[in-house]
């Protein structure tokens, strides 16, 4: 038995739920209390847990941050939200310098078992510092996971394997998608889902499209559009980007034999270029085509809504990607 | 000698200043018995010997990498350990060897730690700078100045909200309270009422930087009142004027009234790490401090003075802790390098590594 709810429910769901089964997991960040997250996350979850585990705090994410690791080495699970990932630039010491190396610094004496939440993505007008998406840095950090769910399903069982693990996880949601809708389990029924599975949310023998996070749905729209032209995509979701599943994008590409990567933040250094380089190391003699990556454009994002569009990697543009790739275009 | 960031004239009346404004006299609480006394001045000896040995043994190239002295300031971490139980917390600073033998911690381990061994600490992949007792409850020393401030605040966090009765102090220097994280830190278990003890151990200098070139306000206890909490400034060469600090700052964390910030003004009259060259200030000016403060001299003449202790058995302890050293020393030079293979375990969680490989 399945319904059908959102994103956003998802994760309330998903929080409800681990707090209810764990009196060790507290959370803290902006406006995650009594407001109950500006996105209606953590609706709920004051009224139920109380101040001492659902905790209102100062603007102070290094503080935040820092504090959460304080609190995981020494016996609770805590999430630290910050309100919009652009500003986890601000405790990046914490995350990058303590939190992801504390393991093993000290000999593999302290766990660090702690989720920081915080919404990526561009679109809507928000410009230069509430729009971007961080997954490449984090991913580059030895002793951090990179989580990045795009269906209410894997919101909510990535959100649990995070918060029950004892790893320090960066919990990836897309503002955008968070009213963006699928089913789930019904109520009651406790299920995970593990980190470094990919799915195929779309099977086809012509092209492999890896799409992370939000592009995942653009990827399945711009496929769509494609069969009726009688080109058939394979569009990848990774779910997690470290751990990556590229066994299943090997997979894949031993079918098609071509790739093309998608993602919204910016192309430079982005994650595209680890996975195109992972792949052509690990199945170079699968391709067929040079493999190529549809991103954002490597400029800080625009306000005005015809350059912010120019920016944001569209269901076009990786239409396009496609039928070049095939000689199509 | 080049330009000095300090000259003798000013040198002498920064030590005229503190000895009129924050030493405090020797003299044991009544409640640390002959035994806490002794056992108080054997850390210190023991710290002294350590950090004497570790430059030596760096040129030598038995020690790797960096190495910063906890040498002057001995009389801060064992004097605040002292006044903490079995099971509280303390954070560290890249100066931790003193942290470490002040919870109680193993000298053999910490030297093993030093030069790069599997029976080190960290197993081989701290060293000096990343030093942890864990068990000893000494959370971990960290590279980036300032950085251990809000993990203490975590971890006293978690006495709040798990109901249990442990404090945590937050050792950190003069240089990390300039800082954002340290106000940050403050302010946060100052609003929430935290059970965690911020002492700065103030050396007054930051590498190069005299303390007051690099604050308006000297006194760095005074910036307590702008979080609202209570803020002391103690002689942090005098083991006694910090513990009672410690002690009654616990006494208050513990019944949930919050935070101290406990400033222990010391000198640091020695080289900021091994490599250290001091071209920025005349060494000579180290010399009055040495010579005047010097904490574990200082200890040592107290117990005697005191009658609290015979000078044979004075001296017979620090010659103890010179031998555990040496032992140490030998110890670390004769254990096991670390096996290849251990480069990628404790990277993440045992059970993640298990399912996907150490990487």
């Amino acid at each position: 038995m399945s319904r059908t709810i959102t994103i956003k429910q998802a994760l309330n769901e998903a929080h409800m739920e681990e707090f209810e089964r764990d009196p060790t997991i507290i959370i803290m960040g902006c406006d995650v209390g009594f407001r109950g997250n500006p996105f209606g996350l953590t609706k709920g979850l004051y009224e139920k847990f109380g101040a001492e585990r659902v905790r209102d705090t100062p603007i102070s994410e290094a503080a935040i941050v820092g504090t959460c690791l304080g609190a995981a080495a020494t016996g609770l699970r805590p999430i630290a939200e910050i309100l919009f990932s652009d500003w986890i630039t601000i405790p990046m010491d914490q995350i990058v310098n303590q939190i992801a190396k504390i393991r093993y610094m000290f000999g593999g004496k302290i766990n660090v078992p702690l989720v920081i939440r915080a919404p990526v993505g561009a679109g809507g007008g928000q410009a230069a510092q509430h729009s971007q998406s961080f997954e490449a840095w984090f991913s580059h950090v030895p002793g951090l996971q990179v989580v990045m769910p795009i269906t209410p399903y894997d919101a909510k069982g990535l959100f649990k394997t995070a918060i029950r693990g004892n790893d320090p996880v960066l919990f990836f949601e897309h503002k955008r998608g968070y009213e963006i809708t699928g089913e789930v389990p019904d109520e009651g029924v406790d299920y995970t889902v593990p980190f470094g599975e990919a799915v195929v949310r779309r099977e086809g023998k012509d092209v492999t499209i890896v799409a992370v996070s939000i592009m995942a749905h653009k990827a399945l729209l711009a496929a769509e559009a494609l069969h009726q032209l009688g080109i058939d995509c394979e569009v990848i979701d990774p779910r997690t980007i470290y751990p990556f599943d590229y066994e299943t994008v090997i997979k894949s590409v031993s079918k098609t034999h071509r790739l093309i990567v998608t993602h919204e933040s910016n192309r430079r250094s982005g994650i595209g270029a680890e996975i195109v380089s992972q792949v052509v190391d690990m199945a170079f003699e699968e391709l067929d085509e040079k493999p190529v990556i549809v991103a954002g454009l490597n400029v800080p994002m625009p306000f005005n809504r015809t350059l912010e569009s120019m920016v944001i990697p569209s269901e076009e543009k990786i239409k396009q990607a496609v039928l070049q790739m095939m000689d199509r275009a | 000698m080049p330009i000095s960031a300090i000259s003798m004239d000013e040198s002498l009346a920064k030590l005229e200043k503190f000895k009129k404004e924050v030493m405090q006299e020797m003299k044991a609480p009544p409640e640390l018995s002959v035994e806490d006394q002794l056992e108080i001045y054997r850390k210190m000896a023991l710290i002294r010997e350590f950090d004497t040995n570790v430059k030596p043994l760096w040129k030598q190239n038995y020690i790797y990498g960096l190495a910063h002295s906890y040498q002057g300031a001995e009389a801060v971490a064992v004097g605040a350990c002292a006044a903490i139980k079995k099971g509280d917390f303390i954070t560290s600073t890249h100066r931790g060897h003193g942290h470490v033998i002040a919870m109680g911690g193993d000298v053999k381990k910490m030297m093993s730690e030093l030069m790069g061994k599997a029976d080190g600490y960290c197993k081989g992949k701290g060293g000096s700078m990343h030093i942890a007792s864990v068990d000893d409850g000494m959370l971990g020393a960290t590279g980036i100045v300032g950085s251990g401030m809000p993990i203490a605040v975590g971890a006293a966090l978690s006495a709040q909200v798990l109901k249990k009765d442990y404090v945590t102090i937050c050792f950190h220097g003069d240089g990390g309270t300039n800082q954002g994280v340290w106000h940050e830190s403050l302010n946060l278990a100052a609003v929430w009422n935290l059970p965690v003890i911020f002492l700065c151990e103030n050396n007054q200098w930051a590498i190069s930087m005299p303390y007051d070139k690099a604050a308006k306000n000297p006194n760095i206890a005074d910036r307590a009142i702008g979080y609202g909490i209570p803020g002391v400034t103690v002689d942090g060469f005098n083991p006694f004027a910090v513990y009672a600090a410690v002690r009654d700052a616990a006494v208050r964390a513990r019944k949930g009234e919050g935070p101290t910030l406990i400033e222990a003004r010391y000198y640091r009259y020695v080289g900021h790490f091994v490599a250290d060259d001091e071209r920025y200030r005349d060494t000579a000016t180290n010399n009055p401090w040495a010579e005047g403060m010097d904490p574990v001299n200082r200890m040592g003449e107290y117990l005697v003075k005191s009658g609290t202790a015979d000078e044979e058995r004075v001296d017979a302890i620090y010659e103890s802790a010179a031998k555990e050293v040496q032992n140490a020393i030998e110890h670390a030079k004769a254990a096991i390098e670390p096996a290849a293979d251990t480069l990628y375990t404790d990277i993440y969680s045992p059970e993640f590594s298990a399912r996907y490989g150490g990487e």
